[in-house]
């Protein structure tokens, strides 16, 4: 629907300070933001697990349980297609250095971790690291609304 | 988040309401933990009212199944498990190392 596309985008703006007991708050704002942007319910779960993931990485590896590290996050939307962007100062590191899960080994073989990572690139349609010394790390995190349902279960 | 559990004849049950994150899961950790620590390694996991679980929980999940599987004296299944958690553990490759039954009766009727 383009012409929807022409009306000026919304723009959601918070600070959270960077502890796990904030996650729920985190979610529950993308959340408001991605049915606002008209994301059906599988995306806007999809945020939901993209935007705890990369703020669970914050908190445990950039600011290392930093007590007052924040995580500054801004929700564009424009009807279909919701922008996430999730700032911090605390320490950057080389997303291309983190190795990939093996999803198809046995059990006993299966690491506990690289998961977080993964659910990003694979949920969202838009990831981009950008890291800067003077300004800080932003993760940017774009969802655009999905014709296609997630399957059933069975 | 608030976790129960109850014990059967053959195997226990923990019941999830709410969210499992990197702020509750340890506490999610700590009643698989409890069960496993007393010798059991049968365990339903009622899924119906989890509203969200991320890769913290999943640790959880992968951790408990490793060690209730090992020298075959159990396992974690998984029940009443919602849409969207369930393209989740799929997505991460649980579904194939989980069992997932529709109902607690059918879970539990497995052991």
């Amino acid at each position: 629907m383009e012409i929807f596309n022409d009306s000026p985008p919304s723009v959601l703006h918070a600070e959270f300070p960077g502890h796990f007991e904030n996650l729920s708050d985190i979610a529950a704002f993308v959340r408001k933001a991605a049915v606002e942007a008209g994301l059906d319910d599988f995306s806007v779960y999809s945020v939901e697990t993209a935007v705890d993931e990369a703020c669970s990485n914050i908190i445990e590896h950039a600011y290392k349980g930093k007590q007052n590290g924040i995580i500054t996050i801004t929700c564009t939307i424009i009807p279909g297609e919701l922008t996430v962007e999730l700032h911090d100062t605390g320490k950057s590191f080389d997303p291309t250095r983190v190795p990939k899960p093996k999803l198809d080994v046995p059990l006993e073989e299966r690491q506990d971790s690289g998961l977080g990572l993964y659910f990003i690139n694979q949920l969202m349609d838009e990831v981009i690291f950008s890291f800067d010394k003077k300004f800080g790390n932003t993760l940017t995190l774009k969802k655009k609304a999905s014709p296609l349902q997630p399957p059933d279960k069975q | 988040m608030e976790i129960s559990n109850s014990q059967f004849k053959h195997c226990d049950l923990i019941t999830v309401v709410g969210r499992i994150d990197s702020a509750t899961a340890p506490q999610f950790a700590e009643v698989f933990n409890s069960i496993m620590n007393e010798g059991r390694y049968k365990i339903v996991l009622d899924m119906e009212k989890i509203d969200f679980i991320s890769s913290a929980g999943l640790r959880v999940l992968i951790n408990s199944q490793k060690t209730c599987k090992r020298y075959n004296r159990g396992e974690v299944v998984l029940t009443n498990v919602p849409p969207n958690i369930f393209s989740a553990l799929d997505l991460a490759g649980f579904t194939r190392l989980f069992k997932i039954f529709p109902d607690v009766l059918t879970a539990v009727g497995n052991f």
